[in-house]
């Protein structure tokens, strides 16, 4: 493989992990306060319609991200309230938002665009444009930094570094903050927390928030930079796979760049390449399709290293219960 | 804690949370600009109006019953069962493995076979996430999620290199014999004097889990391993004290759950493709999340859920057929069935208890 391939197929590779990353991060926050969340696919594809839909109406990239973190935001309101407030189960909260933001999102695209559930192409200021960096085409003839800079670290769209950004941030809110402290404390073991006065619900909802806004990059990311556009279940299970990578992580952020990186990868590969040979063995597209799942499925079985998750996780937590 | 009568909380809950997705339902059409009342009269007439309509109604209700039951069972021993959409794929593949190896002489020898292939498939796939989840402690939710994805990775590649026959374009495998063509319900009817459709896909699959039913409801409350998955949904600490086995308990609820996801692929694939195509199941092991939350994981709840889901799904195949109104409506529906009957459960129950509880001490 020379230079201009790897770099096109690690370029097409961070595109692939940006949306990854931010839904996993998202994930991160939910299921370190002990809510899961496996609505993350429905909360991204309702942000990339949002998105999407006000992008087209309105021209303006800004307005649609805006709309795009709302409606992930809301769905995730709905989340809040099933599983905090009325202590529902919240793996089957996290299915019903799945179906609807898979079924709404159709419904309204038909209504209001009549393009068989899809949104019309965006172009110009109602898509992200790629940032070129400083001296990116200057620096080009520079021998393999040259193109490394220009073609891999330059050129991308905003929400790419913003997602970058967020690594380094998520950690600090996570680990040096007093918010951060409470935050995991709820997860871990939420009696203490209320025992000390901080309110649990609210911290709970809180990381809901957070939840449903980073899941409303991630759907605005899919919609606004990397197609031009909404179709039908264009997260394709990108969701799943966030989940996947936030149990390869075992909910840090550092390591959840790591996961989301690896399995973008996958997923370049896959894409540019039908069949892959490595060490005389052909390997079909399908199981670089499906390597995150397996991954997965061998972690949580704790065969290479054990993920843990917080230990009040998917529990409703009820004020002074009485055993 | 038992402040509500049983009637109340088997019908009066799950009717109010049904009314309340209904309205809801109802909304969203009035938001798209269509009228609710005309959409129900049309998804009535179009589900229900006719034996075409009903015999696609009940084909939809057969899977749903399969995949229901699945969820069901695997609740009853506390495991929320998520894959059933990946059991049932497999469960494709074994009936399309059992048709395709032998040339059956006829229906009634390649039927039984075929659904111990579904199951067996089926089973195999629930059995591993299983024994994750009772030897490694996996949660059951993740890996069964991660083994629908890897199902479907594994059919996409046996149809496309393996089973698709020579020269042929389409990811399927070929055709099954005439032998293992079962009978409609037109075939089954006709000798009654029923004349009913030719056209719809329900087939004698829909016997099959009608009987499963009744062996589910067998299993679960007339059983010894019945009573003991019961007891170990009910509280894990007190079936351990009494004996019961959890891994083996775990291992016998999940390998039941996937039989029967397993088992609804003699319906579609069997009964009406008759040959495996890519996404034979269609979201039916997730609809089946929906059922058993409705049927309150009682086999007759179950059945009576299919049928409405059934209905729901043809009748909204009609709507989007005569109406602007897309088919993914009714995923709107569902979406707010299992949010209202199964999320948001205490959302309808905590006032319906306060209600019970003043209304008893008006009486006392």
């Amino acid at each position: 493989m020379d230079l201009a391939t790897l770099l096109q197929v690690l370029d097409s590779t961070i595109r692939l992990a940006t949306p990854l990353l931010l839904a996993c991060l998202a994930g991160l926050f939910s299921e370190r306060s002990g809510i899961y969340d496996i609505g993350l696919e429905g909360k991204m594809l309702a942000a990339a319609f949002g998105s999407a839909a006000t992008a087209a109406v309105t021209g303006s990239v800004w307005l649609g991200l805006l709309a795009g973190i709302g409606s992930s935001m809301a769905l995730a309101g709905l989340h809040g309230l099933s599983a905090i407030t009325f202590r529902g189960n919240q793996l089957i909260s996290g299915v019903a938002i799945n179906f609807l933001a898979a079924g709404l999102t159709v419904v309204l695209a038909q209504d209001w665009f009549h393009q068989g559930g899809r949104t019309p192409s965006l172009s110009g200021g109602a898509r992200f444009d790629a940032i070129a960096l400083p001296l990116a085409e200057t620096l080009r003839p520079v021998p393999v930094l040259g193109p490394v800079y220009a073609e891999l670290i330059s050129g991308h769209t905003l929400l790419v570094y913003v997602a970058v950004a967020l690594v380094p941030a998520s950690w600090w809110v996570l680990y040096r903050t007093r918010f951060g402290l409470r935050l995991r404390a709820v997860g871990e073991n939420p009696e203490a927390v209320d025992t000390a006065g901080v309110s649990v619900p609210a911290t709970r909802y809180a990381a809901v928030a957070i939840c449903g806004a980073l899941c409303g990059l991630a759907g605005a990311y899919l919609a606004t930079s990397l197609q031009a556009g909404f179709s039908r279940d264009m997260t394709a299970g990108r969701g799943y796979i966030a989940l996947a990578a936030l149990i390869f992580a075992k909910w840090r952020p550092w390591q959840a760049l790591g996961a989301t990186v690896l399995f973008g990868l996958l997923q370049a590969m896959a894409l540019r390449y039908q069949n892959i040979e490595l060490a005389g063995i052909a390997f079909p597209g399908q199981v670089m399709d499906a390597l995150p799942y397996i991954l997965t499925v061998v972690i949580l079985a704790g065969f290479v290293g054990r993920a843990v998750p917080p230990r009040a996780g998917g529990e409703p937590y009820v004020k002074e219960r009485k055993i | 804690m038992n402040t509500i009568p049983k009637w109340a909380d088997l019908v009066l809950i799950p009717l109010i949370s049904l009314a309340i997705a209904a309205l809801l339902s109802a909304l969203v059409i009035l938001g798209i600009g269509e009228d609710p009342v005309a959409a129900v009269k049309m998804m009535v007439s179009g589900a229900l109006g006719s034996t075409y309509g009903w015999g696609y109604t009940l084909y939809y209700a057969t899977n749903f019953i399969f995949t229901g039951l699945a969820v069901a069972v695997a609740f009853h021993a506390g495991l929320f069962n998520i894959g059933g959409e990946g059991q049932a794929t497999l469960g494709g593949l074994g009936v399309a493995l059992v048709c395709l190896a032998l040339p059956w002489p006829h229906w009634a020898l390649a039927l039984p076979a075929a659904a111990l292939g579904a199951a067996l498939f089926g089973a195999a796939w629930a059995a591993i996430p299983a024994w994750l989840q009772a030897r490694r402690g996996s949660h059951i939710v993740i890996t069964t999620i991660m083994f629908n994805f890897i199902a479907a990775s594994l059919l996409n590649y046996l149809l496309v290199n393996v089973l698709r026959p020579a020269g042929a374009m389409d990811p399927s495998s070929a055709r099954f014999g005439e032998g293992t063509h079962l009978p409609t319900l037109h075939d089954l009817a006709a000798p009654l004097g029923i004349a009913f459709s030719k056209a719809a896909p329900a087939n004698i699959s829909f016997l099959l889990a009608l009987a499963a039913c009744l062996a589910v409801w067998l299993l679960i409350w007339r059983t010894r391993p019945g009573y003991e998955i019961r007891a170990l949904g009910h509280s894990e600490p007190a079936a351990l004290y009494a004996g019961i086995h959890p891994l083996r308990t775990v291992m016998w609820a999940m390998l039941i759950s996937g039989a029967l996801a397993g088992l609804m692929a003699v319906n579609t694939v069997m009964g009406e493709a008759e040959r495996l195509v890519m996404n034979s199941v269609g979201g039916a092991g997730f609809i089946g999340i929906a059922v058993a939350l409705m049927g309150r994981n009682h086999p007759l709840g179950v059945l009576l859920a299919a049928i409405l889901f059934g209905f729901l799904y043809q009748g909204g195949a009609e709507l989007a057929l005569w109406t602007d109104i897309p088919r993914e409506l009714i995923v709107v529906i569902q979406a707010l069935v299992i949010l209202f009957t199964g999320a948001l459960d205490n959302m309808v129950r905590m006032p319906l208890e306060r209600l019970f509880l003043a209304l008893g001490k008006g009486r006392a």
